[in-house]
């Protein structure tokens, strides 16, 4: 590791890219003359017999030469560039990457700031609010919940009213924020092969889905004991817990025995992320109320009027 | 005695400032039409107006590019590449007809040149009034004839940047900026930098741009033959030259009076007598000139003139030399010109102003909805390039059972383009699992024929 830490590496990098720059001039000053007598061409032939003349170029083509030598020089002085020397004038990526971040700040800042001040329920029906919000959403959200907030298996429909977390302007908030981590145990081991099968069919009974009512029977002392302390004696749900409601037709893991008893077999970790390190407060404010208009069905960045009016 | 020689030779040498006379004559005429012709439409073009807005405008900023009635968006660069071939391939047919006639008459480095010459001309005097005044000392005469001078170069290089920059940003709105002072930072930049280059390119460089820093002026010598016309001294008859004497006996001499007005005019300081050379730029001023001196001679015209290496070796009629103008290279570039342009033109004509991507949702592939139907959804960016507000009609087939989910008509205004996130469905059992290709429209209501379709896929799992 001698070579991140040692001094005689920058000197090294240093000595070469100076002595590089004045060799240049070296060069240039050594082949602006020729001695006279010697043929007029550059020595180089081509097809046989054509040769080019060695003519004067213009002298202020070799000044433009001499120029860049010296405004390399300059340059290292002003910028980083010799080893582990900084300039003069104090440049850094990341300080270049922190001015451009706070003049686009500045610039664009102000275009989220005029909402954040605004409730949620108001900004979610400001047609230039909702298509900032559908700007970020299709860059940050859209991946997993589809374009539309419609979602996909293992990921929330963001547009019916059925909330794992809660559909309030502050649970989305909280949401987007911090992110959410959903878990549920696997229970397989705990409940036998039989057991899980029994409770699988009480789960599909809660949402009149097709049911073994044998096996829904024995399932349904096993759910109060087992399953009921997050998603409730009646299978409603709890949204504190991310628990989500078994008595409805949505399955964000898939409907049916199969699925089912995977979940409960197997358990479920399910994570969303938190955005509050690379979306500015303003920025959330405003994708929550994108959120929140989805769920409540205003469409106005969709900018369409439904078929047939 | 022996002479001495230099023991070293320079390689950077200091330039040698030309002093172009003036000519008058029929290809001046011809190269003054061509100074206006293309610099009423540089200057004037950027004031006209469309629709109330500006007839050309290049909008980087919105990605727009206005020209006349056309609106061209980013997408239509493949319009910017048939015109670059259009370019080329003109420059191909012009060059091998008839030489570098781009550099004589229609570049801008030679119409700035001669308009600055022509200031410097009014100001400074005749060519030998200008040297003359370079070799005296500085007095306040010389110093006020050279102020005069480059304010007014100064003056129509500022106007020439303004003008640019007026075809980037409206050209109305930055001139009261300017008046006010409060031209933005790149505006201010690009009006200077393109003012700064036309004063040096035509008041300092002028020559030294087309020998040193042009490469079109290298390599279309490649693109001549020996039936290209070029301007040639016809040195059979000329030579030997030498001046007149009324006593002497002359008839020795050929027509070439060795007067020195053909290197006097040339504007890169050659002597077309030694031949055809690459700083020839074709500009014809040397045949204006001996054409003069021929007629005042008694002799006649064309000592110097357009002519090929085949008509002179071959003592062709002017005939004879057009008509080899026909031959089988200049038919080629005049067909494929001809094609790429009409193709072109057509292309323009039948160009529909609506754009439709369709952007498939990756990481969510399809999902079951209510009912066991299958649902996918897309992102379909639609660009109206028209300058009017449409509504359009979003469809799609392509599965039995196809359907859009939620609304399918989108209301755009003139040039604006919008990200519409669209679902489609299928009947559970309408399809085998798998992808299936399908096919979205997209038309304008009320406006017939502007429809795109654009294809895609569904999948069902």
């Amino acid at each position: 590791m001698s070579q991140f830490t040692s001094d005689f590496w920058d000197l090294y990098v240093a000595l070469i890219s100076l002595a590089s720059i004045l060799a240049c001039g070296v060069f240039l000053k050594m082949q602006s003359v020729r001695k006279a007598g010697e043929v007029d061409t550059t020595g180089h032939t081509w097809d046989e017999d054509l040769s080019e003349l060695d003519n004067p170029l213009p002298r202020w083509w070799a000044w433009l030469f001499y120029l860049t030598i010296a405004f390399s020089l300059v340059y290292l002085v002003l910028y980083p560039g010799l080893g582990s020397y900084r300039g003069t004038l104090g440049w850094t990526q990341v300080g270049q990457l922190e001015e451009e971040n706070k003049a686009a700040n500045a610039e664009f800042g102000p275009i989220y700031d005029k909402f954040a001040s605004q409730p949620i329920e108001v900004v979610a029906k400001n047609a230039e609010a909702s298509a900032i919000g559908q700007k970020l959403f299709l860059n940050h959200c859209a991946q997993c919940h589809a374009s539309d907030g419609g979602g996909s298996r293992g990921f929330p429909n963001l547009t019916d009213k059925d909330w794992l977390w809660g559909g309030t302007p502050e649970a989305i908030k909280a949401s987007i924020t911090n992110g959410r981590m959903g878990v549920m145990p696997p229970l397989g081991a705990a409940l036998g092969e039989q057991g899980s099968k029994d409770v699988a069919h009480y789960v599909l009974s809660l949402s009149g889905s097709a049911n073994d009512s044998i096996r829904k029977a024995r399932g349904e002392p096993l759910f109060k004991s087992t399953c009921a302390a997050c998603h409730g004696a009646d299978g409603k749900g709890n949204p504190l817990l991310g628990a989500p409601n078994l008595s409805d037709a949505i399955w964000l893991h898939g409907s049916g025995e199969q699925a089912i008893l995977e979940q409960v077999a197997k358990g479920r970790q399910n994570q969303m992320p938190a955005h509050k390190d690379f979306l500015s407060a303003a920025k959330i404010h405003l994708l929550t109320a994108y959120v929140y208009s989805l769920s409540q069905g205003y469409s106005l960045s969709q900018g369409a009027a439904p078929p047939g009016k | 005695m022996k002479v001495a020689v230099p023991a070293e030779i320079r390689l950077y040498a200091a330039d040698k400032k030309i002093y172009p006379r003036a000519v008058h004559g029929w290809f001046a005429a011809w190269r003054w039409l061509l100074v206006w012709g293309t610099q009423l439409v540089f200057y004037g073009g950027a004031w006209l107006t469309w629709n109330d807005r500006q007839a050309i405008l290049f909008d980087i900023a919105h990605r727009k590019f206005y020209i006349l009635g056309l609106v061209f968006w980013p997408q239509d660069v493949i319009y910017l590449a048939v015109l670059l071939i259009i370019c080329a391939l003109s420059l191909f047919l012009f060059t091998a007809v008839a030489g570098r006639l781009w550099c004589g008459y229609a570049c801008p480095q030679t119409v700035y040149t001669e308009i600055f010459l022509w200031v410097e001309r009014m100001i400074e005097g005749e060519r030998n009034k200008r040297i003359r005044l370079d070799r005296d000392p500085l007095h306040v005469r010389k110093a006020a004839l050279k102020t005069a001078k480059h304010a007014a170069w100064i003056a129509i290089a500022l106007w020439t940047g303004f003008t640019f920059v007026g075809y980037f940003t409206p050209i109305r709105e930055l001139g009261s900026e300017m008046l006010a002072l409060a031209a933005g930072p790149w505006e201010t930049f690009w009006i200077l930098f393109y003012g700064f280059a036309t004063y040096g390119n035509a008041g300092w460089m002028r020559e030294q741009v087309c020998t040193y820093m042009c490469p079109y002026a290298r390599f279309q010598s490649a693109m001549f033959d020996k039936d290209t016309l070029v301007i040639t001294y016809d040195a059979k008859r000329g030579e030997p030259r030498g001046a007149r004497s009324r006593s002497a006996d002359d008839r020795h001499l050929g027509d070439c009076v060795n007067c020195g007005i053909c290197v006097q005019v040339c504007p890169t300081g050659i002597d077309i007598r030694n031949g055809l050379q690459y700083q020839c730029i074709g500009c014809t001023a040397c045949i204006d000139g001996c054409n003069d001196v021929m007629d005042r001679v008694g002799a006649p015209r064309g000592l110097i003139r357009y002519s090929t290496q085949n008509a002179l070796e071959r003592h062709l009629t002017p005939a004879q030399t057009l008509a080899r103008a026909l031959r089988p290279r200049v038919l080629v570039y005049a067909s494929i010109l001809a094609a790429i342009v009409i193709g072109a033109a057509i292309g323009l004509y039948a160009r529909v102003p609506l754009k439709v991507d369709v952007i498939r949702d990756r990481a969510a592939i399809a999902r079951e909805v209510e009912g066991g139907r299958i649902e996918n959804v897309y992102r379909l960016q639609i660009m109206n390039t028209a300058e009017a507000k449409r509504t359009f009609e979003i469809s799609a087939a392509g599965l039995p059972t196809l359907e859009i989910a939620g609304a399918s008509r989108v209301e755009l205004e003139g040039t604006a383009s919008r990200m519409v996130p669209v679902r489609l469905r299928v009947q559970p059992g309408a399809a085998a699992a798998g992808t299936h290709r399908i096919e979205f429209a997209v038309s304008a209501i009320g406006a017939e024929g502007v429809e795109v379709r654009e294809k895609s896929v569904f999948i069902i799992r």
